[in-house]
């Protein structure tokens, strides 16, 4: 199975209306802001690999290198108040969201000092100041949590009358999950109810081991499956772009952010991209070929949008130096910060159950369970 | 001032909807339709379609974009037309609504109400006849909540819309039209405090939701002979209220469960564990425990009437726990 160029369709020739005008260069902000996100992504994440070896982090970890185009290109474009909701492969869409280093590193050490109080782990990132709504471990159950929060705008501005409600969603999810029964029941809502979402397909290819040629039966007449295609049926655009190259998915998305601000709904955005690991740090990644891996690798974002501003004048080598210093610096302060940080206390242990502690209800010598001795130092028997 | 149950919940939906336009409900049928049971009956005339959401039929979608909803600042109630469509959406109960405060380190809320028709109505087979209570109680994080007559289901229900947990609130399909009046004014009802049915005696009888009639019925007679149950309604099936449950053990020293839930990992199971761990020096008799048949409910009525506990086996447990009959 060779990745074959998808068909020109109308959805996909109305990714160059509106957003920023195909071609037009990027400022030297912009592009100083892309290629410090992308950097940041790669270096914290072949970090995160060499700490995973060394003892420092546990569990399933699942690393981004390789689709940095997409997180990038996709949520450096958005305000401080739109929503992201992720997968189990969420540092860097954490990143890119803006939640410090540090703090995603300090998570991934288990240390109190995590965005998550060490409570969440690689696949739980959340961050309620950067609208980052997680981290979501099971395939497509992300979707409806971050078509939740597209609701939530639509319900301030049409139940509530809010004008000013015009944030957007972008939920991220990859190929596999693009046979799950959330991924279309989520596509008809959005239709439906004209949400502010948006649809972000990473298409990696390969759903741990199985490829995505055999896993997605293609469209009548087609010879491969195209999941932008199935954009159209419920409503919205489907779009598909070329996931290794930043420039090119945030004109995609810019085009679906500004429908979704209009309120003209949601748009499904099929980015092709690759991830250069396996599925996870557990994962033995042998059935992907060496050809395969070289091809991509070829098209790796990170020297291309280089390559890119550099032929194009908008930064010089010094400034890409510059930014690459600044990210190796932030990358040591994150592991720093992160074995210097304390282990949670016991204590932590029965905080954040509920909201409201009278959750725990009483206890059979009377009064709520949180009321007594032993609840704040994690030794109290809850049940 | 006699009302219907479905009514009782009506009024605290809409109360609730009035006072705080955060509020919304969630689910198949809610809107034009007004809720398979009429609980949200009309009320898209008054709060328009947004407020009652009908949505198409995909449980675990819909369930999660509630959760989304209440991560940021909704708070959604999501009816499953019947409690049993909500295994569809196990995962989004679980995972989500249960699990997301504590795995984002306290930083997320999911203040939404799950509610809906759960349990053994009159023939509606097996698919539609689960006390999914039994399944749910092994999640962290989320409170269940069953009640049982006109007046606890509005003030409960009322306590749930605006508890920053999510709650699991159970009503029971045979339960709609039972008539009963409600607690004046603005009035909310803890929610994890037990109720006590009626004082008593001789020994303690543990209950929920219908079967607190099945108790009932079978108490009267035991009046009769002079025999003196003491009747809670748990209310809260998760956490279970331990001080008034061991109270009335302590007076008694007996204690039977009735419920409708499968014997087998049901809430009886883990209430008599509960009991049996910390009030074992209190007890003068075993734990006994009346639940459901661990079979599937059967449509026939002989059948499915054998399946659920019948309040001649009240009595009889009362009168062998009581010493009343040779055991």
């Amino acid at each position: 199975g060779v990745a074959t160029k998808p068909a020109e369709t109308k959805s996909k020739k109305d990714a160059a209306k509106g957003g920023e005008a195909k071609g037009e260069t990027l400022s030297p902000d912009v592009a100083r802001d892309l290629y410090y996100d992308m950097y940041l992504g790669r270096e914290f994440e072949e970090m995160c690999a060499q700490m995973y070896y060394r003892g420092k982090m546990f569990g399933f970890v699942h690393l981004y290198s390789g689709q940095e185009a997409v997180s990038t290109g996709a949520i450096r474009l958005l305000r401080p108040d739109d929503y992201v909701c992720s997968t189990y492969r969420d540092h860097v869409h954490a990143l890119s969201k803006g939640v410090p280093a540090r703090e995603v590193m300090a998570e991934l050490f288990g240390k109190q000092t995590g965005v998550c109080r060490g409570q969440g782990g690689s696949m739980h990132m959340f961050s309620r100041k950067h609208n980052f709504l997680g981290g979501f471990a099971f395939i497509g159950e992300g979707i409806p949590v971050g078509l939740g929060a597209a609701f939530q705008t639509k319900y301030r501005r049409e139940a509530l009358q809010d004008e000013s409600a015009d944030q957007v969603t972008l939920s991220f999810f990859g190929d596999g999950t693009c046979n799950n029964g959330q991924f279309y029941e989520c596509l008809n809502m959005a239709g439906l109810y004209k949400l502010p979402h948006i649809f972000m397909v990473e298409n990696n290819k390969w759903a741990i081991g199985m490829y995505h040629d055999r896993a997605t039966g293609p469209s009548f007449g087609d010879n491969v499956p195209n999941i932008y295609k199935k954009g159209e049926p419920f409503g919205m655009p489907g779009i598909h772009v070329d996931g290794m190259d930043v420039v090119k998915v945030r004109e995609a998305v810019a085009t679906a952010v500004a429908r979704a601000r209009r309120g003209d709904g949601p748009t499904l955005i099929e980015c092709e991209t690759y991830r250069f690991r396996g599925h996870s740090l557990a994962d033995p990644d042998e059935l992907r070929t060496k050809e395969e891996k070289e091809r991509y690798a070829k098209r790796d974002p990170i020297p291309a949008f280089r390559k890119y501003v550099l032929d194009n004048k908008i930064l010089m080598e010094a400034e890409l130096k510059d930014i690459e210093q600044q990210v190796v610096e932030c990358v040591e302060d994150s592991v720093q910060f992160a074995e210097a940080s304390p282990k949670p206390e016991k204590g932590q242990l029965l905080e954040n159950v509920f909201a409201d502690p009278r959750g725990f209800g009483t206890a059979p010598d009377g009064g709520y369970r949180y009321e007594q001795a032993g609840f704040t130092s994690g030794t109290a028997q809850v049940s | 001032n006699e009302k219907l149950m479905w009514e009782a919940l009506r009024e605290a939906v809409d109360e609730e909807m009035e006072r705080d336009p955060n509020v919304l409900v969630i689910g198949e049928d809610v809107g034009h339709y007004g809720g398979s049971y009429k609980v949200t009956y009309d009320l898209y005339k008054k709060y328009g379609e947004w407020r009652l959401l009908d949505t198409p039929i995909c449980e675990n979608s819909f369930m999660g974009m509630g959760v989304g909803a209440a991560m940021v600042g909704l708070r959604p109630i999501v009816e499953g037309m019947n409690m049993g469509f909500l295994l569809l959406a196990f995962n989004q109960i679980s995972n989500n609504c249960g699990m997301l405060h504590y795995t984002s380190g306290g930083q997320f809320k999911v203040p939404m109400v799950v509610r809906g028709p759960g349990g053994v109505g009159r023939q509606l087979g097996a698919e539609h006849s689960q006390r999914l209570e039994s399944y749910f109680q092994g999640i962290p994080g989320v409170q269940l909540v069953a009640c049982s007559t006109v007046a606890n289901s509005k003030s409960l229900l009322k306590s749930a819309i605006r508890s920053d947990n999510p709650v699991v609130f159970f009503e029971h399909v045979l339960l709609y039209n039972l008539k009963g009046e409600t607690v004046d004014g603005d009035y909310c009802q803890p929610l994890e405090k037990a109720e006590i049915v009626r004082e008593g005696t001789d020994c303690t009888i543990l209950t929920y939701s219908r079967m607190r009639y099945t108790v009932l019925t079978a108490v009267q007679e035991l009046e009769k002979k002079g025999v003196h149950p003491e009747v809670i309604d748990l209310i809260s099936l998760k956490p279970f209220d331990m001080e008034a449950i061991a109270k009335s053990v302590k007076k008694t020293r007996r204690v039977i469960i009735v419920e409708e839930c499968m014997k087998t990992g049901g809430i009886g199971a883990s209430l008599s564990a509960v009991i049996s761990e910390s009030l074992f020096d209190d007890l003068d008799h075993e734990v006994m425990r009346l639940s459901s048949q661990d079979v599937p409910t059967a449509y026939a009525y002989d059948l499915e009437a054998a399946t659920i506990v019948q309040p001649e086996q009240v009595a009889e447990a009362v009168g062998k726990i009581c010493g009343l009959v040779p055991a």
